[in-house]
């Protein structure tokens, strides 16, 4: 048998279930790996003690009254971006040094209702803003895939220790945030399931907010049913997030072996990009086949605004965190940096507490929303948002579900792209569109680079059609038969 | 009844629009569940979410939509039925979001108006352009502490309506006038408690100047932060002045944010720091557009109570009252509301009489609100009851009226104590009228020789010879029979 931290979410249910080894054990091993896999730098915090008294308590209620559900004991990692009562939450920020929440996240609080045992708080692009995990206060993680010279490899961002835990088998699965790719992109390079669910599906409640009208929580796992399972239990209408949906929760678990029979996959044809690496190319085509030989019909569509999807987004997400950010001023928590007037104490504090990338992004998103310059930036990326959208809504009136390529490329050496912020951007460019129309998108990994690195799919659904989604991210994955490892696995690094 | 101000140039008319705050009444903030109440001790009333928490989001309180609706619909205004939030963005210490939620481009309520009297008996309307909703920022103090300044949450968060008039207003008194009205409305809807010594309700106030027959607007100040009608009042005869001034000495109004200081009798230029702010305002993602259903609005158009103006044209028109009583009467409700009860079992200018004459007077000079009133309306109508079958003349009831407002008595208590009772018997009457004609033989005759006046003299001696009981109509009548009949 696999070493308990190397288990699916579905397995270690099972082994539980079966008395085969207790939540305690699962914890235990899932700590052992987090502590031998350091190096990696996938957490910020790690909490044994949370973990252990979780774990315990699964396994008494598992004794007494039998299991809540498939989390049930079941050891995750959450992205440092959710507020977790009790525990430090950074957003892999300075300028959050010392904050400790005294409330839970709701999709955090679904997640302790249904019995899943936290193990620590994930690295991340500082507020979830980058591509690459590289923007962190706590420093960059590092992939468990490493380059065909061995070099040190980005996980990609902003979950990027969400990503890397479950890739190098810490945990079976995690939290993450997708803003403009921040699941999606990150599971494509580093090999695993990653997936974005429709915007209103998960609360944002007690998350910290970078981009409201983009964010949206959704796991990490390395099977599709896991992420079928972790998404069921996180999701659910809240009525402390306006923007949460009334909807109620499929059970998405039993809609991943739905099959693909008869439904009808797009191919967006503008998602193919000059000077896009032709595996990627292959790859895609491939994934067609697969589902064309499952019984799936594959039509090319046309999203014809899909190039003006970056700008638009370069420019909405930093207009709305350069607003959401203002809070964070050193006057009721976090870092507090004196000044002689407020004002100086403002921009010390700002000044210091955050890093580069992110007062890069508050500054173009003070300016897009300044007099002046407000309708020829904000207003017109809200007009492409609107077309965006109604691209999406047209393509869905002849086809289910999208097929497209997760990322332009596979993981990069840590330090790439560094010295060019638009290369990085592009990093996002099939994913920003689905966070701009508010759709689902999953991605799963379905083959190798040349260099041996992971390459995913992403499939892209109708609102509130997860499930689609998750029945065609499944054919992929069984048709795709994705077996390789990372060099660094939990406790073999 | 034009405002003038008479400069060296010639003739200027003042031009003044306002935006008045006002707090809406409603026992939680606008988008959290905290308590409202004034006077709680420094950061009681604060959650997460007033915090600016990391992650805490805003969720709408529905009865501060009703509330502003509700206002709306008194104002006789539109209704909108699409409205957005939006964030008005700039960093202050009492500001814990770093950005102030109110409605911008599309505010709930569009254009309305507001008839307002004037102290000659004149009515005018005057413009109102929207009202928006937004929420408050908390509370800077300076002054507690030599070094740091305290920021009280209390206030972060509270609905506030801001309503905004056209430049419609051309004198003082007509700004006056416009607050007292809305001020009025506001309290007969419940939507506002209006108290302006609590910073229920402020006003910023828009002045500019221009020479009579002049067409469009001259460059405006605005005054921040105005909290009395007085200071109102005030800031714009001062400003007015202020800017006739300047534009005939040749020189430019700059558009500044001033500061009344009414110690002084000035205002003043605020530092351009303290307002010259980019807002950057945009939808605020976390709040979903605000749509109203018909259903909604008339809902609450059925819940509307009878407003002042409708009320003084039923007191004139069914009471018969003059416009100056009816205005008087329905400038707040609870006045209203007292003259009603009272005038429900008499006859109602009689009772308007005595509720705009004696009984404001009385509370006016005591400095009281009508809810004080130490004069029950139940007992005001008892002693309009007593004159009207005769039990009292008109006055013992004020005699009465006395005793009433010292003791809260019942009048018809007092009037059977102190043995106040109108003596309607003939036969007493008669003899002290006899009485009296045999004590002033002199006086008698001059009335038989044709010198009515003296009746007067006598009505008098008679009146004080019984303590005022007598019935004054009687005596006169019997003075009449019996020397000149």
């Amino acid at each position: 048998m696999s070493k308990l931290n190397e288990l699916t979410i579905a397995q270690a249910a099972d082994g539980l279930d079966k008395g085969e080894f207790s939540a305690v054990d699962l914890a235990e091993a899932s700590l052992a790996a987090a502590e031998a896999a350091k190096g990696l730098n996938a957490f910020i915090t790690l909490t044994p003690e949370v973990a252990r008294d979780r774990a315990a308590a699964s396994d008494a209620r598992r004794a007494k009254n039998g299991a809540l559900g498939p989390l049930d004991g079941v050891p995750v990692a959450v992205k440092d971006l959710f507020c977790t009562e009790g525990v430090p939450t950074t957003a892999a920020s300075h300028i959050l040094d010392g904050f400790t929440p005294t409330y839970e996240s709701t999709v955090g609080r679904n997640l302790i209702d249904a019995g899943a045992v936290m193990i620590g708080k994930t690295n991340l692009d500082e507020f979830a803003m980058g591509s690459s995990n590289m923007t962190s206060y706590y420093g960059p993680v590092k992939n468990p895939w490493t380059g065909p010279g061995g070099e040190d490899l980005v996980p990609g961002g902003s979950s990027g220790g969400s990503a890397t835990a479950v890739a190098a088998r810490i945990c079976a699965g995690s939290l993450g945030t997708d803003t403009g790719g921040s699941i999606r992109q990150p599971a494509s390079l580093c090999g695993i399931v990653g997936m974005k669910p429709t915007y209103g599906r998960c609360s944002r409640w007690g998350i910290v907010a970078f981009a409201s009208s983009l964010d949206q929580a959704g796991p990490f796992a390395r099977t599709v049913e896991d992420a079928a399972i972790l998404l069921g239990a996180m999701a659910g209408h809240d009525p402390k997030d306006s923007t949460s949906a009334p909807h109620d929760v499929p059970d998405f678990r039993a809609a991943v072996q739905g099959g693909v029979k008869g439904l009808k996959v797009g191919i967006p044809r503008e998602y193919t990009m000059d000077g896009m690496p032709a595996e990627i190319q292959t790859l895609w085509d491939r994934g067609a086949d697969w589902l064309k030989s499952q019984g799936a019909e594959i039509k090319e569509v046309s999203l014809p605004h899909t190039k003006y999807a970056l700008p638009a987004y370069y420019i909405v997400a930093p207009a709305e965190a350069s607003s959401n950010l203002a809070r964070y001023d050193g006057v009721r928590y976090g870092l507090r940096v004196d000044g002689d007037t407020l004002d100086d104490m403002y921009a010390n504090t700002r000044g210091e507490g955050f890093g580069a990338e992110v007062r890069r992004r508050v500054l173009i998103g003070t300016y897009v929303l300044s007099a002046g310059y407000y309708d020829a930036y904000y207003v017109k990326a809200q007009k492409v948002r609107t077309r965006i959208l109604e691209d999406f809504t047209k393509a869905f009136d002849d086809v289910d579900v999208l097929l497209t390529p997760t990322a332009p490329n596979a993981a990069f050496a840590i330090g790439a792209k560094m010295d060019d912020p638009i290369a990085m951007y592009l990093n996002d460019v099939f994913t920003v569109p689905a966070n701009l129309a508010g759709l689902p998108g999953i991605s799963v990994p379905a083959g190798l680079d040349k260099d041996g690195l992971p390459l995913g799919l992403q499939l892209v659904g109708r609102p509130f059609d997860e499930e689609t989604v998750l029945r065609a991210a499944q054919a992929i994955e069984d048709a795709a038969g994705f077996d390789a490892l990372p060099k660094y696995l939990g406790g073999q690094g | 009844m034009s405002y003038i101000i008479q400069g060296d140039t010639g003739d200027w008319e003042v031009i003044v629009g306002l935006e008045v705050h006002a707090q809406v009444s409603s026992q939680a903030k606008l988008f959290s569940g905290s308590p409202t109440a004034f006077g709680a001790g420094p950061n009681s009333q604060v959650s997460l979410i007033d915090a600016a928490m990391p992650g805490m989001l805003p969720v709408i309180n529905g009865y501060c939509i009703e509330q502003a609706v509700k206002t709306g619909l008194g104002l006789n205004a539109k209704i909108n039925k699409t409205s957005v939030f939006e964030r008005k963005n700039y960093f202050y210490a009492d500001l814990p979001q770093g950005y102030q939620i109110s409605q911008y481009l599309h505010p709930v309520v569009g254009e309305g108006i507001v008839t307002v009297d004037l102290a000659d008996g004149t009515t005018r309307d005057i413009g109102v352009e929207r009202l928006h909703m937004e929420q408050d920022a908390g509370k800077s103090m300076h002054d507690q502490d030599p070094k740091r300044s305290f920021i009280d949450l209390n206030r972060a968060g509270v609905c506030l309506m801001e309503i905004v008039t056209k430049p419609d207003i051309r004198s003082p008194e007509e700004a006056g006038a416009f607050v007292r009205k809305l001020r009025s409305i506001l309290r007969y809807l419940g939507t506002c408690d209006g108290n302006m010594e609590q910073g229920s309700m402020r006003a910023d106030v828009n002045v500019s100047v221009r020479k009579v027959g002049e067409e469009g607007y001259r460059t405006r100040a605005e005054i921040k932060n105005v909290n009395s009608v007085r200071f109102i009042m005030q800031a714009i005869e001062i400003e007015a002045e202020r800017q006739v001034d300047i534009h005939e000495s040749g020189g430019e109004i700059v558009q500044e944010t001033r500061l009344m200081d009414p110690v002084k009798g000035e205002t003043r230029s605020m530092r351009a720091k303290e307002f010259a702010h980019d807002y950057r305002y945009f939808p605020d993602p976390d709040l979903l557009p605000l749509e109203l259903t018909d259903a909604f609005i008339e809902g609450l158009r059925k819940t509307l109570p009878e407003l002042p103006d409708a009320k003084k044209q039923r007191f004139m028109d069914d009471m018969g009252l003059s416009a100056k009583d009816a205005s008087a009467l329905v400038a707040d409700r609870e006045s209203a509301e007292y003259f009603e009860a009272v005038a429900a079992a008499s006859d109602p200018k009689k009772a308007a009489n005595w509720v705009t004459n004696d009984l404001f007077g009385a509370l006016n000079k005591a400095g009281l609100a009508i809810a004080d009133s130490p004069i029950s309306a139940a007992h005001l109508s008892k002693l309009l009851g007593l004159m009207d079958d005769g039990t009292i003349s008109g006055k013992i009831a004020k005699d009465v009226f006395e005793i009433m407002w010292e003791t809260s008595g019942d009048p018809e208590q007092i009037v059977e104590d102190k043995g106040l009772k109108q003596i309607t018997d003939t036969g007493a009457i008669e003899a002290a009228v006899d009485a009296a004609i045999a004590s002033n033989p002199e006086q008698a005759d001059e009335i038989r020789q044709g010198n009515d006046k003296a009746i007067g003299w006598f009505v008098g001696q008679i009146m004080k010879a019984t303590q005022g009981k007598a019935n004054p109509q009687q005596v006169n009548q019997l003075l009449r029979e019996k020397l000149k009949g």
